[in-house]
């Protein structure tokens, strides 16, 4: 215990990032800290504020859809579905069944790449150098494979309220294919680089232990609440996009901490590729898009739609006031829901841990501040 | 128990990974590009710069004036006049005003238009000196950027 009157202080408080206003993840943590120890944190959210919702009461439903994929930009393509998902309940329309298919292959390889940006990343920040460089190399093969399809890397706008704009270009099976069967052993990979690791065992095992009650209190979804043991995955509690028709598993470990939660996301990205395996042989031939039209006007009402982003649950509220554009959108984003949690997680462990928990948490800021 | 010992003695775990990093010594997939030297070839569906398209035969722009890429674009970034012909008794294109500093190039205008006028197109260099030159008038939009092109 330090001494009390030295100062007058013993509680330090220290700013956490950001660096520059211009940087990716522009996040403000207040730590307070007893020397390396976190007494408790804050978060100061919002530099990357955009007013996504309230751009939405000014577009058309159409129009709109472009705006969906800049908040999680990592994983544009999930965002994306959600969007068009609410909107088809909104006017009661269903996909057709190759739309469906492609939907499906496409957010499956999406989840991929969101996972592999993570764990460079994530692996960057514990101290892990190489990682970053093999997960970018595959996460290209992703990417090349969304610009054939739709012309745009990053920011898609790969679907369309209805279906898809887009026909499959000529060897779109042979590139998913290809991409599967190299993709398998580099999962082994980047296991053998990290898995067993001593360094990386000990920054992770123990760190930022969530439980399943903790979790369910925050509201915590995605990895980190399957980490804690809950085998809570919307694509299999309530399936869309024919979810129900594939045979995969949902990876669960039970003690929530930084490692369980690297170890879940690893074998999701196993699963993902079971997943597109079975889609891309079956993609069934029909129309692309079904009829809607040309001027959307949705009766009046509303709806919620929730599909399972790579990050968590990622849910669309939309009303409709019977005009064009909407009365009022609300996105319920995995990762602003999920930062909650981060004072819980850090309290009491050191300061490089919080780090590793940022980290773990899988974030992104263009989501969080929307 | 003393295997897991020796193990933790003659790092055997730092040997495997170290083992990952030499077996990709010379890697198969590489992506870096040599970018001013060699351009990259883009997808064929890529959007990129917007062009307004001519007849190829009369060299007549294709645009009807219609004005619908205008009314789909969110960002509201296209501005078009057109005049009625009194020969022909048809719309036709005046003047066009595209900022492609606003654009984010989702490609619901090159969706909108019936006559295949304005196209996205694989070019990608877009930058200027200036703000204004963002804003692309109707002869820009018609022939297009023109990119410095460096010898290496």
């Amino acid at each position: 215990m330090p001494d009390a009157t030295f100062l007058d202080s013993t509680e330090l408080v220290l700013n956490m990032g950001p660096q520059h206003p211009s940087t990716h993840g522009v996040l403000r943590v207040i730590l307070k800290l007893d020397g390396e120890k976190v007494l408790g944190t804050d978060c100061v959210i919002g530099y990357l504020h955009r007013g996504v919702e309230k751009i939405a009461e000014n577009r058309t439903y159409v129009q709109f859809n472009p705006y969906v994929d800049r908040m999680d930009y990592v994983a544009a393509v999930s965002n994306s579905l959600g969007y068009c998902l609410a909107v088809e309940k909104l006017i009661n329309v269903e996909a057709p069944p190759r739309a469906q298919t492609v939907r499906v292959i496409l957010t499956e390889l999406n989840r991929i790449a969101s996972h592999l940006l993570w764990l460079g990343t994530h692996a960057l920040d514990i101290g892990a150098l190489t990682p970053v460089f093999y997960c970018f190399r595959e996460r290209e093969e992703i990417l090349k494979i969304f610009e054939n399809y739709c012309g745009a890397r990053l920011t898609t706008h790969a679907f369309r309220i209805g279906g898809l704009q887009y026909e499959l270009y000529e060897g779109f099976e042979q590139e998913v294919k290809a991409f599967c069967d190299m993709f398998l052993p580099k999962v082994a990979e980047y296991e053998e680089l990290l898995t067993n690791n001593r360094i990386w065992v000990k920054r992770l095992q123990n760190i930022g232990i969530l439980t399943a009650e903790e979790c369910k209190q925050y509201g915590v979804t995605g990895p980190v609440l399957r980490a804690a043991g809950v085998r809570w995955d919307l694509r299999k509690a309530q399936p869309y996009c024919g979810y129900e028709k594939y045979d995969f598993l949902i990876p669960t470990r039970q003690n929530g901490d930084t490692y369980d939660r690297y170890l879940v996301r690893m074998e999701e990205m196993r699963q993902s590729v079971r997943i597109i395996r079975q889609a891309v042989e079956g993609i069934p031939d029909g129309p692309a898009i079904a009829k809607v039209p040309k001027v959307l006007k949705p009766p009046m009402g509303e709806a919620y739609v929730s599909i399972e982003a790579p990050k968590g649950e990622l849910g669309y509220y939309i009303v409709s006031d019977g005009s064009t554009q909407p009365y009022r959108v609300r996105v319920r984003p995995p990762s602003f829901v999920n930062l909650q949690a981060l004072d819980r997680m850090v309290r009491g462990a050191l300061i490089a841990d919080v780090v590793a928990v940022i980290g773990t948490l899988d974030i992104v800021l263009g989501e969080v501040d929307r | 128990m003393i295997r897991a010992f020796l193990k933790r003695v003659f790092l055997v775990d730092l040997f495997e990974g170290l083992r990952v990093t030499f077996r990709n010594q010379k890697p198969k997939y590489i992506y870096t590009e040599q970018y001013p030297a060699q351009r990259p070839k883009v997808a064929e569906r890529y959007r990129g710069a917007p062009r307004l398209n001519l007849n190829p035969e009369t060299g007549e722009p294709l645009c009807i004036g219609c004005n619908l890429c205008a009314l789909a674009c969110p960002e509201s970034l296209i501005v078009m006049t057109s005049i009625r012909d009194e020969k022909t008794k048809r719309k036709t294109m005046n003047t066009f005003l595209f900022d492609t500093s606003r654009c984010m190039f989702c490609g619901l205008c090159e969706e909108a238009c019936p006559s295949d006028a304005l196209e996205l197109t694989q070019d990608f260099e877009l930058a200027t000196y200036t703000r204004e030159g963002q804003i692309w008038d109707r002869k820009m939009m018609e022939e297009g950027p023109k990119p410095t092109r460096y010898k290496c």
